[in-house]
Protein backbone atom coordinates (compact mmCIF):
# COMPACT_ATOMS: atom_id res chain seq x y z
CA UNK A 1 0.00 0.00 0.00
CA UNK A 2 1.22 3.52 -0.93
CA UNK A 3 2.06 6.71 0.91
CA UNK A 4 -0.85 9.56 1.23
CA UNK A 5 0.21 12.04 0.83
CA UNK A 6 -1.23 15.05 2.94
CA UNK A 7 -0.26 18.62 2.50
CA UNK A 8 -3.39 20.08 4.13
CA UNK A 9 -2.23 19.25 7.15
CA UNK A 10 0.97 21.62 7.22
CA UNK A 11 -1.69 24.56 6.58
CA UNK A 12 -2.35 24.42 10.42
CA UNK A 13 1.54 24.94 11.15
CA UNK A 14 1.95 27.58 7.96
CA UNK A 15 2.67 30.64 10.81
CA UNK A 16 5.47 28.20 11.86
CA UNK A 17 6.71 28.24 8.61
CA UNK A 18 6.63 31.37 7.61
CA UNK A 19 8.27 33.10 10.48
CA UNK A 20 11.24 30.04 9.76
CA UNK A 21 11.31 31.44 6.36
CA UNK A 22 11.54 35.34 7.43
CA UNK A 23 14.24 34.21 10.00
CA UNK A 24 16.47 32.54 7.02
CA UNK A 25 15.86 35.64 4.58
CA UNK A 26 16.96 37.77 7.81
CA UNK A 27 20.20 36.21 8.25
CA UNK A 28 20.77 35.70 4.99
CA UNK A 29 20.52 39.39 3.84
CA UNK A 30 22.63 40.70 7.11
CA UNK A 31 25.05 37.38 6.36
CA UNK A 32 25.41 38.48 3.05
CA UNK A 33 26.17 42.16 2.98
CA UNK A 34 28.58 41.71 6.20
CA UNK A 35 30.00 38.79 4.35
CA UNK A 36 30.93 40.73 1.38
CA UNK A 37 32.40 43.63 3.37
CA UNK A 38 34.26 41.16 5.32
CA UNK A 39 35.73 39.34 1.77
CA UNK A 40 36.54 42.83 0.69
CA UNK A 41 38.54 43.44 3.86
CA UNK A 42 40.09 40.20 3.35
CA UNK A 43 41.33 40.57 -0.11
CA UNK A 44 42.25 43.99 0.61
CA UNK A 45 44.86 42.74 3.52
CA UNK A 46 46.06 40.25 0.92
CA UNK A 47 47.60 42.57 -0.90
CA UNK A 48 49.09 44.89 1.93
CA UNK A 49 52.04 46.03 2.47
CA UNK A 50 51.70 44.97 6.22
CA UNK A 51 52.97 41.27 6.36
CA UNK A 52 50.61 40.25 9.69
CA UNK A 53 47.10 41.62 7.89
CA UNK A 54 48.75 39.35 5.10
CA UNK A 55 49.75 36.19 6.45
CA UNK A 56 46.37 36.72 8.90
CA UNK A 57 44.45 37.06 6.06
CA UNK A 58 45.82 33.78 4.55
CA UNK A 59 45.50 32.19 7.51
CA UNK A 60 42.03 33.10 7.95
CA UNK A 61 40.90 31.99 4.76
CA UNK A 62 42.63 28.59 5.23
CA UNK A 63 41.33 27.89 8.49
CA UNK A 64 38.21 28.54 8.00
CA UNK A 65 37.92 26.70 4.43
CA UNK A 66 39.17 23.62 5.60
CA UNK A 67 36.52 23.20 8.86
CA UNK A 68 33.44 22.12 8.66
CA UNK A 69 31.01 24.48 9.28
CA UNK A 70 29.07 23.04 12.33
CA UNK A 71 32.32 23.17 13.68
CA UNK A 72 32.57 26.68 13.34
CA UNK A 73 29.47 27.00 14.75
CA UNK A 74 29.21 25.05 17.44
CA UNK A 75 32.60 26.55 18.66
CA UNK A 76 31.58 30.39 18.35
CA UNK A 77 28.15 29.04 19.90
CA UNK A 78 29.11 26.43 22.40
CA UNK A 79 33.04 27.26 22.84
CA UNK A 80 33.36 30.77 23.29
CA UNK A 81 31.05 31.41 26.22
CA UNK A 82 33.93 29.22 27.96
CA UNK A 83 36.14 32.16 27.78
CA UNK A 84 33.36 34.51 28.74
CA UNK A 85 32.43 35.75 25.17
CA UNK A 86 28.43 34.90 24.91
CA UNK A 87 25.76 35.49 22.69
CA UNK A 88 22.24 34.39 21.44
CA UNK A 89 21.37 31.80 18.83
CA UNK A 90 20.87 34.52 16.19
CA UNK A 91 23.78 36.17 17.14
CA UNK A 92 25.86 32.97 16.75
CA UNK A 93 24.43 31.94 13.73
CA UNK A 94 24.85 35.08 11.69
CA UNK A 95 28.71 35.50 13.03
CA UNK A 96 29.27 32.25 11.75
CA UNK A 97 27.57 32.80 8.23
CA UNK A 98 29.51 35.92 7.97
CA UNK A 99 33.01 34.09 9.02
CA UNK A 100 32.27 31.29 6.69
CA UNK A 101 30.91 33.68 3.83
CA UNK A 102 33.95 36.24 4.49
CA UNK A 103 36.52 33.85 3.95
CA UNK A 104 35.46 32.30 0.91
CA UNK A 105 35.19 35.95 -1.01
CA UNK A 106 37.96 36.87 0.11
CA UNK A 107 39.66 34.14 -1.65
CA UNK A 108 37.25 34.63 -4.92
CA UNK A 109 37.60 38.25 -5.04
CA UNK A 110 41.62 38.25 -3.87
CA UNK A 111 41.23 36.18 -7.89
CA UNK A 112 39.49 38.83 -9.52
CA UNK A 113 42.27 41.34 -7.92
CA UNK A 114 45.07 39.09 -9.22
CA UNK A 115 43.91 39.67 -12.93
CA UNK A 116 44.23 43.48 -12.34
CA UNK A 117 46.10 44.59 -15.48
CA UNK A 118 49.40 46.02 -14.14
CA UNK A 119 49.13 49.13 -16.57
CA UNK A 120 45.78 50.39 -14.97
CA UNK A 121 47.57 50.60 -11.27
CA UNK A 122 51.05 52.22 -12.98
CA UNK A 123 48.72 54.81 -14.69
CA UNK A 124 46.85 55.81 -11.64
CA UNK A 125 50.11 55.81 -9.95
CA UNK A 126 51.31 58.02 -12.69
CA UNK A 127 48.12 60.68 -11.63
CA UNK A 128 48.67 60.92 -8.25
CA UNK A 129 46.14 58.58 -6.71
CA UNK A 130 47.46 57.08 -3.53
CA UNK A 131 47.09 53.19 -2.56
CA UNK A 132 43.97 53.24 -0.52
CA UNK A 133 42.57 54.97 -4.13
CA UNK A 134 43.72 53.24 -6.21
CA UNK A 135 42.55 49.57 -4.51
CA UNK A 136 39.18 51.44 -3.80
CA UNK A 137 38.64 52.89 -7.23
CA UNK A 138 40.69 51.39 -9.56
CA UNK A 139 41.37 47.67 -8.55
CA UNK A 140 38.02 46.39 -6.90
CA UNK A 141 35.49 47.56 -9.08
CA UNK A 142 36.12 45.51 -11.91
CA UNK A 143 37.92 42.98 -10.08
CA UNK A 144 34.48 42.42 -8.41
CA UNK A 145 32.90 42.80 -11.93
CA UNK A 146 35.36 39.66 -13.01
CA UNK A 147 34.09 37.57 -9.86
CA UNK A 148 30.59 38.66 -9.49
CA UNK A 149 29.31 35.44 -10.84
CA UNK A 150 31.17 33.37 -8.02
CA UNK A 151 30.26 36.14 -5.49
CA UNK A 152 26.73 35.42 -6.41
CA UNK A 153 26.61 31.36 -5.98
CA UNK A 154 28.74 31.55 -2.84
CA UNK A 155 26.20 33.87 -1.60
CA UNK A 156 23.61 30.91 -2.28
CA UNK A 157 25.79 28.62 -1.15
CA UNK A 158 25.37 30.48 2.07
CA UNK A 159 22.04 31.02 2.29
CA UNK A 160 21.49 27.14 1.88
CA UNK A 161 23.99 26.88 4.35
CA UNK A 162 22.42 28.85 6.87
CA UNK A 163 19.84 25.28 7.54
CA UNK A 164 22.54 24.27 9.30
CA UNK A 165 22.23 26.96 12.67
CA UNK A 166 19.00 25.22 13.32
CA UNK A 167 21.08 22.85 15.31
CA UNK A 168 21.50 25.89 17.79
CA UNK A 169 17.97 26.58 17.59
CA UNK A 170 17.95 29.52 15.60
CA UNK A 171 13.95 29.17 14.29
CA UNK A 172 14.80 29.23 10.70
CA UNK A 173 12.82 27.66 7.73
CA UNK A 174 14.95 24.09 8.69
CA UNK A 175 14.24 24.51 12.22
CA UNK A 176 10.41 24.86 11.32
CA UNK A 177 10.24 22.19 9.08
CA UNK A 178 11.67 19.67 11.83
CA UNK A 179 9.48 21.38 14.52
CA UNK A 180 6.41 20.35 12.48
CA UNK A 181 7.11 16.96 11.08
CA UNK A 182 8.04 16.35 14.89
CA UNK A 183 4.70 17.03 15.85
CA UNK A 184 3.01 15.63 12.89
CA UNK A 185 5.20 12.88 11.60
CA UNK A 186 4.97 14.28 8.21
CA UNK A 187 8.25 14.21 7.29
CA UNK A 188 7.94 13.67 3.61
CA UNK A 189 5.47 16.83 3.20
CA UNK A 190 7.33 18.96 5.61
CA UNK A 191 10.98 18.68 4.00
CA UNK A 192 9.40 18.33 0.29
CA UNK A 193 7.81 21.97 1.23
CA UNK A 194 10.96 23.16 3.17
CA UNK A 195 12.94 22.80 0.41
CA UNK A 196 10.73 24.12 -2.43
CA UNK A 197 10.77 27.70 -0.23
CA UNK A 198 14.45 27.16 -0.24
CA UNK A 199 14.23 26.13 -4.22
CA UNK A 200 12.24 29.38 -4.50
CA UNK A 201 15.01 31.56 -2.20
CA UNK A 202 18.25 30.51 -4.37
CA UNK A 203 15.96 31.68 -7.23
CA UNK A 204 14.93 34.93 -5.82
CA UNK A 205 18.40 35.91 -4.93
CA UNK A 206 20.15 34.78 -8.45
CA UNK A 207 17.45 37.19 -9.59
CA UNK A 208 17.99 39.71 -7.54
CA UNK A 209 22.19 39.99 -7.92
CA UNK A 210 21.61 39.85 -11.90
CA UNK A 211 19.31 42.57 -11.30
CA UNK A 212 21.40 44.71 -9.05
CA UNK A 213 24.61 43.35 -11.17
CA UNK A 214 23.19 44.26 -14.72
CA UNK A 215 22.77 48.20 -13.60
CA UNK A 216 25.90 48.29 -11.69
CA UNK A 217 27.91 46.74 -14.76
CA UNK A 218 26.43 48.15 -17.43
CA UNK A 219 28.77 49.76 -20.27
CA UNK A 220 25.81 51.89 -22.05
CA UNK A 221 26.65 55.16 -22.70
CA UNK A 222 26.50 57.68 -20.15
CA UNK A 223 24.33 61.28 -21.01
CA UNK A 224 25.88 63.60 -18.83
CA UNK B 1 67.86 75.46 -15.66
CA UNK B 2 66.50 72.24 -16.76
CA UNK B 3 62.84 70.78 -16.11
CA UNK B 4 64.70 67.00 -15.67
CA UNK B 5 67.82 66.58 -15.19
CA UNK B 6 68.99 62.80 -15.27
CA UNK B 7 72.76 62.09 -13.71
CA UNK B 8 75.05 59.27 -13.98
CA UNK B 9 72.16 57.30 -13.55
CA UNK B 10 72.28 53.29 -13.12
CA UNK B 11 69.57 50.48 -13.07
CA UNK B 12 70.14 46.50 -12.46
CA UNK B 13 67.20 44.21 -12.73
CA UNK B 14 68.95 40.93 -10.93
CA UNK B 15 72.29 41.05 -12.74
CA UNK B 16 71.43 42.60 -16.07
CA UNK B 17 72.56 46.22 -16.52
CA UNK B 18 69.92 47.47 -17.92
CA UNK B 19 71.35 51.84 -17.57
CA UNK B 20 75.01 52.51 -17.24
CA UNK B 21 75.55 55.81 -16.68
CA UNK B 22 72.79 58.08 -18.16
CA UNK B 23 73.32 61.89 -18.66
CA UNK B 24 70.33 63.78 -19.27
CA UNK B 25 68.87 67.04 -19.27
CA UNK B 26 65.66 68.53 -20.61
CA UNK B 27 64.80 72.32 -20.81
CA UNK B 28 60.75 73.28 -20.48
CA UNK B 29 59.07 73.53 -24.03
CA UNK B 30 61.84 71.02 -25.58
CA UNK B 31 60.69 67.79 -27.71
CA UNK B 32 63.38 65.35 -27.03
CA UNK B 33 62.65 61.50 -28.65
CA UNK B 34 64.65 58.24 -27.25
CA UNK B 35 65.05 55.76 -29.59
CA UNK B 36 66.97 52.84 -29.92
CA UNK B 37 66.28 48.95 -30.22
CA UNK B 38 64.58 46.88 -27.75
CA UNK B 39 66.60 46.50 -24.82
CA UNK B 40 68.60 49.34 -24.95
CA UNK B 41 67.22 50.35 -21.96
CA UNK B 42 64.58 53.28 -23.06
CA UNK B 43 61.32 52.08 -21.61
CA UNK B 44 63.38 51.99 -18.40
CA UNK B 45 64.95 55.41 -18.26
CA UNK B 46 61.29 56.71 -19.16
CA UNK B 47 59.90 55.06 -16.00
CA UNK B 48 62.84 56.25 -13.35
CA UNK B 49 61.84 59.54 -14.30
CA UNK B 50 58.57 59.65 -12.50
CA UNK B 51 59.18 57.12 -9.98
CA UNK B 52 57.50 53.55 -11.87
CA UNK B 53 60.80 52.15 -11.60
CA UNK B 54 63.91 52.69 -9.18
CA UNK B 55 67.42 53.39 -9.99
CA UNK B 56 70.27 52.07 -7.97
CA UNK B 57 73.01 54.94 -8.58
CA UNK B 58 73.10 58.78 -9.77
CA UNK B 59 69.60 61.36 -9.37
CA UNK B 60 67.20 61.94 -11.27
CA UNK B 61 65.40 65.64 -10.48
CA UNK B 62 62.54 66.29 -11.98
CA UNK B 63 60.63 70.37 -11.35
CA UNK B 64 62.97 70.55 -8.36
CA UNK B 65 61.89 67.19 -6.96
CA UNK B 66 64.07 64.01 -6.19
CA UNK B 67 62.82 61.47 -8.17
CA UNK B 68 61.79 58.13 -6.16
CA UNK B 69 59.51 55.23 -6.32
CA UNK B 70 58.25 56.34 -2.63
CA UNK B 71 54.63 56.32 -2.84
CA UNK B 72 54.52 60.44 -0.89
CA UNK B 73 56.94 61.03 -3.45
CA UNK B 74 55.36 59.63 -6.79
CA UNK B 75 52.46 61.63 -5.65
CA UNK B 76 54.07 64.53 -5.46
CA UNK B 77 55.47 64.07 -8.83
CA UNK B 78 52.63 63.44 -10.69
CA UNK B 79 51.62 67.43 -10.36
CA UNK B 80 54.18 67.76 -13.08
CA UNK B 81 54.91 64.61 -14.72
CA UNK B 82 51.73 62.93 -17.28
CA UNK B 83 52.40 59.69 -19.20
CA UNK B 84 51.17 58.20 -21.51
CA UNK B 85 51.64 54.07 -21.67
CA UNK B 86 51.89 52.02 -24.93
CA UNK B 87 48.52 49.99 -23.90
CA UNK B 88 46.19 52.99 -23.14
CA UNK B 89 45.69 51.80 -19.94
CA UNK B 90 42.24 53.46 -19.23
CA UNK B 91 40.11 52.32 -16.49
CA UNK B 92 37.39 50.15 -18.22
CA UNK B 93 34.48 50.77 -15.40
CA UNK B 94 34.65 54.25 -16.18
CA UNK B 95 33.44 56.71 -18.66
CA UNK B 96 35.68 58.95 -20.67
CA UNK B 97 34.37 61.64 -18.94
CA UNK B 98 35.39 60.05 -15.48
CA UNK B 99 38.47 58.45 -16.40
CA UNK B 100 39.85 62.35 -16.98
CA UNK B 101 37.76 63.97 -14.00
CA UNK B 102 39.28 61.37 -11.15
CA UNK B 103 42.68 62.75 -10.47
CA UNK B 104 41.69 66.37 -10.47
CA UNK B 105 38.93 65.81 -8.57
CA UNK B 106 40.32 63.09 -6.03
CA UNK B 107 43.75 64.57 -6.02
CA UNK B 108 43.41 68.33 -6.61
CA UNK B 109 40.02 68.62 -5.34
CA UNK B 110 38.62 70.42 -8.21
CA UNK B 111 35.09 69.94 -8.12
CA UNK B 112 32.85 69.02 -10.17
CA UNK B 113 31.46 71.24 -12.05
CA UNK B 114 34.87 72.38 -12.61
CA UNK B 115 36.37 69.11 -13.11
CA UNK B 116 34.46 68.17 -15.76
CA UNK B 117 34.27 71.47 -18.00
CA UNK B 118 38.25 70.56 -17.46
CA UNK B 119 37.43 67.32 -18.83
CA UNK B 120 35.72 68.65 -21.91
CA UNK B 121 38.50 71.32 -22.92
CA UNK B 122 41.02 68.49 -22.88
CA UNK B 123 38.61 66.38 -24.99
CA UNK B 124 38.17 68.83 -27.35
CA UNK B 125 41.75 69.14 -27.56
CA UNK B 126 42.33 65.87 -28.50
CA UNK B 127 39.01 65.85 -30.64
CA UNK B 128 37.01 64.12 -29.18
CA UNK B 129 34.52 66.03 -27.75
CA UNK B 130 31.25 63.81 -28.45
CA UNK B 131 32.92 61.18 -26.14
CA UNK B 132 32.60 62.16 -22.77
CA UNK B 133 29.95 59.47 -21.61
CA UNK B 134 31.17 56.56 -23.70
CA UNK B 135 33.03 53.98 -22.39
CA UNK B 136 36.68 52.69 -23.07
CA UNK B 137 35.82 49.62 -24.62
CA UNK B 138 33.74 51.51 -27.24
CA UNK B 139 36.56 53.09 -28.59
CA UNK B 140 39.04 52.29 -31.01
CA UNK B 141 42.72 52.53 -29.84
CA UNK B 142 43.26 55.46 -31.55
CA UNK B 143 41.01 57.26 -29.64
CA UNK B 144 41.73 55.27 -26.53
CA UNK B 145 45.16 56.97 -26.41
CA UNK B 146 43.88 60.36 -27.52
CA UNK B 147 41.90 60.17 -24.32
CA UNK B 148 44.86 58.68 -22.57
CA UNK B 149 46.50 62.19 -23.41
CA UNK B 150 43.49 64.01 -22.49
CA UNK B 151 43.60 62.25 -18.80
CA UNK B 152 47.28 63.31 -18.30
CA UNK B 153 46.77 66.65 -19.72
CA UNK B 154 43.80 67.70 -17.27
CA UNK B 155 46.55 67.35 -14.39
CA UNK B 156 48.28 70.39 -16.06
CA UNK B 157 51.65 68.36 -16.06
CA UNK B 158 55.00 70.49 -16.99
CA UNK B 159 55.92 67.30 -18.88
CA UNK B 160 54.64 64.36 -20.25
CA UNK B 161 56.28 61.43 -20.94
CA UNK B 162 55.32 59.07 -23.75
CA UNK B 163 56.49 55.33 -23.83
CA UNK B 164 55.84 52.97 -27.37
CA UNK B 165 52.22 55.23 -27.23
CA UNK B 166 51.64 54.61 -30.99
CA UNK B 167 53.26 51.04 -31.28
CA UNK B 168 49.78 49.29 -30.21
CA UNK B 169 47.72 51.35 -33.01
CA UNK B 170 46.95 50.19 -36.63
CA UNK B 171 48.87 52.18 -38.97
CA UNK B 172 45.84 53.94 -40.32
CA UNK B 173 45.22 55.57 -36.60
CA UNK B 174 48.72 56.25 -36.01
CA UNK B 175 48.28 59.64 -37.53
CA UNK B 176 45.94 61.39 -35.37
CA UNK B 177 47.97 60.35 -32.02
CA UNK B 178 50.82 61.52 -33.49
CA UNK B 179 48.61 65.04 -35.00
CA UNK B 180 48.00 65.58 -31.09
CA UNK B 181 51.53 65.93 -30.16
CA UNK B 182 52.44 68.07 -32.42
CA UNK B 183 49.98 70.82 -31.09
CA UNK B 184 51.08 69.96 -27.81
CA UNK B 185 54.74 70.28 -28.75
CA UNK B 186 54.06 73.78 -30.73
CA UNK B 187 51.84 74.96 -27.75
CA UNK B 188 54.92 74.75 -25.66
CA UNK B 189 54.35 71.18 -23.72
CA UNK B 190 57.78 69.55 -22.72
CA UNK B 191 57.37 66.33 -24.17
CA UNK B 192 60.26 62.77 -23.69
CA UNK B 193 59.04 60.22 -25.93
CA UNK B 194 60.34 56.51 -26.18
CA UNK B 195 59.47 55.91 -30.00
CA UNK B 196 59.87 54.38 -33.03
CA UNK B 197 58.23 57.10 -35.15
CA UNK B 198 61.51 58.42 -37.02
CA UNK B 199 59.47 61.00 -38.86
CA UNK B 200 57.94 62.63 -36.16
CA UNK B 201 61.21 62.49 -34.55
CA UNK B 202 62.71 64.73 -37.06
CA UNK B 203 59.66 66.58 -37.96
CA UNK B 204 58.65 67.62 -34.83
CA UNK B 205 61.03 66.73 -32.35
CA UNK B 206 64.27 69.04 -31.07
CA UNK B 207 66.47 66.73 -30.18
CA UNK B 208 67.41 62.81 -30.70
CA UNK B 209 68.65 60.51 -27.56
CA UNK B 210 70.19 57.48 -29.42
CA UNK B 211 70.48 54.73 -26.96
CA UNK B 212 72.54 51.73 -27.04
CA UNK B 213 73.46 48.51 -24.50
CA UNK B 214 71.95 50.92 -21.57
CA UNK B 215 74.08 54.04 -22.65
CA UNK B 216 73.40 57.19 -24.53
CA UNK B 217 75.27 56.43 -27.34
CA UNK B 218 74.36 59.78 -29.83
CA UNK B 219 72.60 62.50 -29.27
CA UNK B 220 71.89 65.83 -30.76
CA UNK B 221 69.46 68.18 -32.65
CA UNK B 222 67.34 65.51 -34.43
CA UNK B 223 67.45 66.96 -38.12
CA UNK B 224 71.41 66.74 -37.54
CA UNK B 225 71.43 63.23 -36.27
CA UNK B 226 68.79 61.55 -38.11
CA UNK B 227 70.20 63.20 -41.53
CA UNK B 228 73.86 62.62 -40.32
CA UNK B 229 74.25 59.80 -38.09
CA UNK B 230 78.27 60.14 -36.48
CA UNK B 231 78.24 56.26 -35.31
CA UNK B 232 78.11 52.45 -37.54
CA UNK B 233 75.17 51.70 -34.59
CA UNK B 234 73.40 54.40 -35.03
CA UNK B 235 73.94 53.95 -38.90
CA UNK B 236 72.56 50.82 -38.63
CA UNK B 237 69.40 51.74 -36.48
CA UNK B 238 67.84 53.92 -39.04
CA UNK B 239 68.88 51.90 -41.93
CA UNK B 240 66.90 49.15 -40.59
CA UNK B 241 63.63 50.95 -39.03
CA UNK B 242 63.22 53.39 -42.54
Amino acid sequence: MGYELNFGALLEYQDVLLSGLWMTVKLTVVSTLLGIMLGILGAAARRHRNPFLRHGSKAYVELIRNTPFIVQLFFIFFGLPAIGIKMTEVEAGILALVINLGAYLTEIIRAGIDNTPKGQIEAARTLGLSSRQIFIRIILPPAFQRVYSSVVSQCIIVMLGSAVVSQISVQELTFAANFIQSRNFLSFESYLVAALLYLLLAFLMRLIFNLIGSRAFSREEKQS
Amino acid sequence: MSLVSVRDVHKYFGDLHVLKGIDLDVKAGEVVSIIGRSGSGKSTLLRCMNGLESYDQGAIILDGMEVSTDEFQVRKLSQSVGMVFQSFNLFPHLTVGENIMLAPTLIKKTNKAEAKKLAQEVLEKVGLGDKFGQYPEKLSGGQQQRVAIARSLAMKPKVLLCDEITSALDPELVGDVLKVLEQLAAEGMTLILVTHEMNFARDVGDRVVFMHQGKVHETGDAKTVLADPQTPELRQFIGAVL
